[in-house]
């Protein structure tokens, strides 16, 4: 009720301002009269009078500014600060201007990082309480995570006392039949209750019902948003129509919302049941799933574990043969399917804090400068009537005037450079990581944003209040602002720079190990010529080419009518290109050696027998495949050196005979040859052993193919789909590359190399920052020390020792800042281990080189105000006041 | 010289209030009535007053008009209003009470 009345009479004196001045004027005056006229009845000289009537009365306009402040409103000195804020930022354009575009800059790259984060890290997974769903998958002897049998899969289901549900899926291919011909579709098989278990359901039509995964269930698919609107334009009456795959009719029954996204399988359009098994399948010694389930409540990951753990116990008992060292593996859901990608990200996040902080450091020295020229205004703000709190409050709103606009400034760039690197991240790459799609400036990153401009704001109010000479406003007056102004700023000024550069020194090493890992990752040792080498899918349509021998006459024919072309040396093909990874293996034993039904597991790859020519990967020792080796002919097997330095250590393969754990006698070859290690792992993996058969002897329908070029490679990509769709226009080709695309897009190099570059971004920034840092201390404190080295030089003072003296200075704060740097970036290094390839944490050449590039920028930097320091004129610095 | 205004808080607007129970006044009569009521031990800030009175008057504990002074001098009068009649007893009772407490402690200790 007051408060109401309140408003409205300060609304009234709003409007009459004028009035209540006057009043408040003439009241004043009135009282200061009769105060003197008194004073002079008591016998008072009438000048002494007057001013003591001045003295007793007090600060008139201070006491107007005190009865100002109670009848008005907040905002009307907010505006008032505003306004001298602003006013006083457009005086020093170059200072506002340097302040806000580091600011931008500072904010702008952590909060386009942090949107990553966000994605990534934070909330990467679209299902319904993802927190409760596990990776779950079968641990083998070399793999902690390896696939799931199917057959094991159904057990696990019935016997685990831990999930509510337990799904399994695998990836899959179709050629589709198209009205031009077929194209090749990616697909996914699940079982029935694999979006459930994921809480996700389709838009239109409906979910795999139970037991749609058994041989009773049909032919039906489940189609992604994006497959619906692209490959059918988005037609409502999808539903119930067929496609045909591989020659069989498939039922679209449904399609999953656009939000969708499953990481694992980030690239497959079709999703349909596993309700007709693979052979693969069938076997359980045979591995091709993955699972995903959701916890019991109560249920943690380390009980489930233990509980999957005990099952698979069981089932080794059970089954001897195939389950022999099959644990299980359960893990948190976005750990598996974020868990490569995190250190990277918490890397940039790591840099873009840095930069941060380099940037607020250099705002805040710049804040100090200005304070300390400043010191003259505030004594005479002081002198008339500004209360220290208003004064403060001058210099935050200044502060926040600079953060707003470049914090403003900063998420505006945020938002372009977001846009900018989520384009270049190539296709592949987002189907592995899918979460990274609809990066956007959403509320969490917002409330980032604002976090941090908060947090600069403050540092920013506090700098200059820290350093106010709010008490000794007299002081400020009579110094004319010379003097002691530079010892204080030196002794706190500086340690900032020393800040900076230690932290460009971080940054700047960082980058360098990164980018010397990238640099060691591409010169792997291949033992092979990745340039030159065209490569292709090709699948053959199961309908025209069911058995082997149609399908070893069709390959010979591919490889046939390439070779002929003009500009290829050689064609070969093969299951698995190179780099691809570990995996696809087999489970071997020697004749002759001891057994005791352990999984000696071996990369396995088949390949035809010009494979190794085509890769000009050195033969060890014996002879390769010739083409004419088939089912007729006995069975051969090539190895890596690894191979040999595993399982015949000292000892001469050549001639020994090899067979699955049982040693069935259609499984036995005979090892005729040992090849070089071709890297077959991801390039910053050990290649494992590896066994390479001849094509020609297990072929498939589906396999690589390898095509060494004379002239560019590239180029030769839409000759070589031609002449395979001449022979037949269902023969599918897809995932056109070259081996140098191949090796430089795989996810190794792809992140290595992001990284690589966005920490040498912020480092190059970094060490620019730093050494603007650097340059504004010394050329402030060059100014600051104008008369004195004026004074040096009126005493005989040389030039020489002039420069000596400010490069000694410089020398001092750089010598820290890179020591400090030093120490502190092996510790950072440390923490980013998982992402180095090939080098030290304390890489020597990184660290000298880091050395050597930021003395030689502070050197630079303070070279220029040493030689203005060195050509002062003693008279004029003298003369000056 | 010695300090001025180390009142306690609160307690110059009460004052004026106290002294304006005698009856209206002007700014210049307040300072002087409180300054020799308290026979000169509280010297105030004498232009303190004004932001204090500016208080006052926007929370209608008192009125303001313009008249003429004996010497025929315009002068702004003051005049307690009864909602700062009954603000001033709330003020003089929590004040008496918190005088006597503080007098309790110190004789105690």
């Amino acid at each position: 009720m007051d408060s109401i009345a309140r408003f409205f009479k300060k609304i009234g004196m709003l409007l009459r301002r004028e009035k209540f001045s006057n009043d408040l004027e003439e009241e004043m005056s009135f009282h200061r009269e009769q105060k003197e006229q008194e004073l002079r009845d008591a016998g008072v000289a009438p000048e002494t009078a007057h001013y003591a009537a001045m003295r007793e009365f007090g600060n008139t306009t201070r006491l107007k500014e005190q009865s100002h402040e109670i009848v008005g409103f907040r905002f009307e000195t907010v505006w008032q600060d505003l306004h001298f804020a602003l006013r006083q930022l457009r005086r020093s354009p170059g200072f506002t201007l340097t302040a806000v575009l580091m600011l931008a800059l500072g904010i702008g790259a952590s909060v386009a990082i942090f949107a990553f984060v966000d994605a990534a890290l934070i909330k990467p997974l679209p299902y319904q309480d993802p927190t409760r769903l596990v990776d779950v998958a079968e641990r083998g002897k070399l793999w902690p995570r390896s696939n799931l049998s199917y057959q094991d899969y159904v057990d696990w289901k019935k016997m685990n006392k831990v999930f509510s549900a337990l799904e399994a899926y695998t990836g899959g291919g179709y050629l589709m039949k198209t009205a031009t011909g077929v194209e090749p579709v990616t697909a996914a098989r699940v079982s029935a209750g694999f979006f459930r278990v994921l809480g996700v359901k389709p838009v239109l039509g409906r979910d795999f019902y139970d037991g749609e995964d058994q041989p009773s269930g049909g032919d039906t698919m489940i189609l992604t948003y994006q497959s619906w609107q692209e490959r059918f334009g988005g037609r409502k009456d999808i539903i119930g129509q067929t496609v045909d795959l591989d020659g069989v009719p498939n039922t679209i029954i449904g399609v999953l919302p656009a939000s969708f996204q499953f990481a694992p399988r980030g690239r497959a359009e079709f999703w349909g049941t596993v309700h007709k098994l693979t052979n693969c399948e069938k076997r359980r010694s045979c591995h091709n799933m993955f699972g995903v389930a959701r916890l019991k409540d109560g249920v943690t990951v380390q009980s489930a574990l233990a509980d999957m753990t005990a099952v698979a116990k069981q089932l080794e008992v059970q089954y001897p043969g195939s389950n022999r060292d099959q644990g299980a593996s359960v893990k948190p859901l976005y750990e598996q399917i974020v868990g490569d990608i995190r250190p990277i990200l918490l890397v940039l996040l790591g840099g873009a804090v840095l930069l941060l902080v380099i940037a607020c450091v250099n705002v805040s020295s710049l804040l100090l400068v200005r304070s300390e020229s400043r010191k003259r205004e505030i004594a005479v703000r002081g002198a008339l009537g500004a209360s220290p709190a208003r004064l403060v409050r001058q210099f935050m709103t200044e502060s926040l005037v600079l953060v707003l606009v470049g914090g403003l400034l900063g998420v505006l760039g945020a938002e372009v450079s977001m846009q900018g690197l989520s384009r270049l991240i190539s296709k592949d790459m987002l189907a592995n990581m899918p979460y990274l799609a609809g990066i956007s400036l959403n509320l969490r990153v917002v409330l980032f944003a604002v976090a941090i401009c908060v947090l600069a704001a403050g540092l920013f109010a506090l700098t200059p209040i820290l350093r106010l000479p709010l008490t000794t406003l007299r002081e400020g007056l009579t110094e004319g602002g010379r003097g002691t102004a530079g010892t204080l700023w030196r002794r706190f000024g500086a340690n900032l720079v020393v800040v900076e550069l230690a932290v460009a020194v971080v940054l700047l090493v960082g980058a360098g190990l990164l980018g010397k890992s990238f640099y060691k990752l591409l010169h792997v040792d291949l033992a092979f010529q990745p340039d030159h080498l065209a490569t292709m899918q090709v699948a053959l349509p199961q309908t025209t080419y069911p058995k082997d021998p149609q399908q070893v006459a069709a390959q010979r024919q591919i490889l046939d009518r390439i070779r002929s072309l003009p500009g290829v040396q050689s064609a070969s093909l093969t299951s698995v290109f190179p780099v691809e990874g570990n995996g696809n293996t087999d489970w071997i034993r020697i004749v002759g050696k001891p057994y005791n039904g352990e999984h000696n597991e071996v990369n396995q790859r088949e390949v035809s027998s010009d494979y190794f020519k085509t890769l000009e990967t050195r033969l060890e020792r014996g002879r390769f495949f010739t083409d004419e080796e088939d089912d007729s002919k006995p069975k051969v097997v090539i190895i890596n050196k690894a191979f040999v330095s595993k399982y015949f250590p000292g000892e001469d393969p050549i001639g020994r005979v090899m067979g699955d754990g049982d040693l069935t006698p259609k499984s036995l070859r005979q090892i005729i040859a040992v090849v070089d290690d071709i890297k077959e792992s991801s390039l910053d993996v050990d290649t494992w052993p590896a066994e390479y058969t001849p094509a020609n002897q297990g072929p498939d329908n589906y396999f690589g193919l390898m095509v060494r070029t004379s002239q560019a490679e590239a180029t030769m990509l839409p000759v070589l789909r031609a002449t395979v769709q001449q022979i037949d226009p269902g023969i599918g080709v897809f995932d056109e590359q070259t081996e140098l695309q191949r090796i430089n897009d795989s996810q190794t190099a792809y992140l290595h190399r992001s990284s690589a570059w966005l920490v040498g971004g912020f480092a190059a920034l970094a060490l620019l920052l730093g050494v603007v840092g650097l340059y504004g201390v010394i050329a402030y404190s060059v100014s600051q020390r104008t008369r004195e080295i004026g004074v040096r030089m009126a005493l005989g003072a040389q030039q020489s020792s002039v420069y000596r003296m400010i490069l000694k200075e410089a020398g001092w704060l750089t010598g820290f800042g890179i020591g400090a740097g030093l120490v502190s970036s092996i510790a950072v290094a440390t923490l980013m281990r998982t992402l180095l390839f090939g080098i030290h944490t304390w890489d020597v050449s990184t660290l000298a080189a880091v050395a050597v590039l930021l003395s030689v920028s502070a050197l630079l930097a303070s070279y220029f105000p040493a030689r203005r320091a060195a050509s002062v004129n003693p008279v004029e610095a003298l003369r000056a006041e | 010289m010695p300090k001025k205004s180390d009142l306690m808080p609160g307690t110059l607007d009460m004052m004026i209030l106290k002294t304006l129970t005698r009856g209206s006044q002007h700014g210049y009569g307040i300072a002087s009535s409180i300054k020799r009521a308290s026979e000169d031990v509280l010297t105030v800030e004498e232009g303190s007053l004004y932001p204090a009175l500016q208080r006052l008057l926007l929370q209608s504990w008192v009125k303001a008009e313009w008249r003429s002074t004996e010497t025929n001098r315009r002068a702004r009068f003051y005049t307690l209003t009864a909602a700062g009649r009954k603000q001033l007893g709330l003020e003089q009772t929590q004040f008496e009470t918190m005088i006597a407490a503080i007098g309790r402690v110190m004789q105690d200790a």
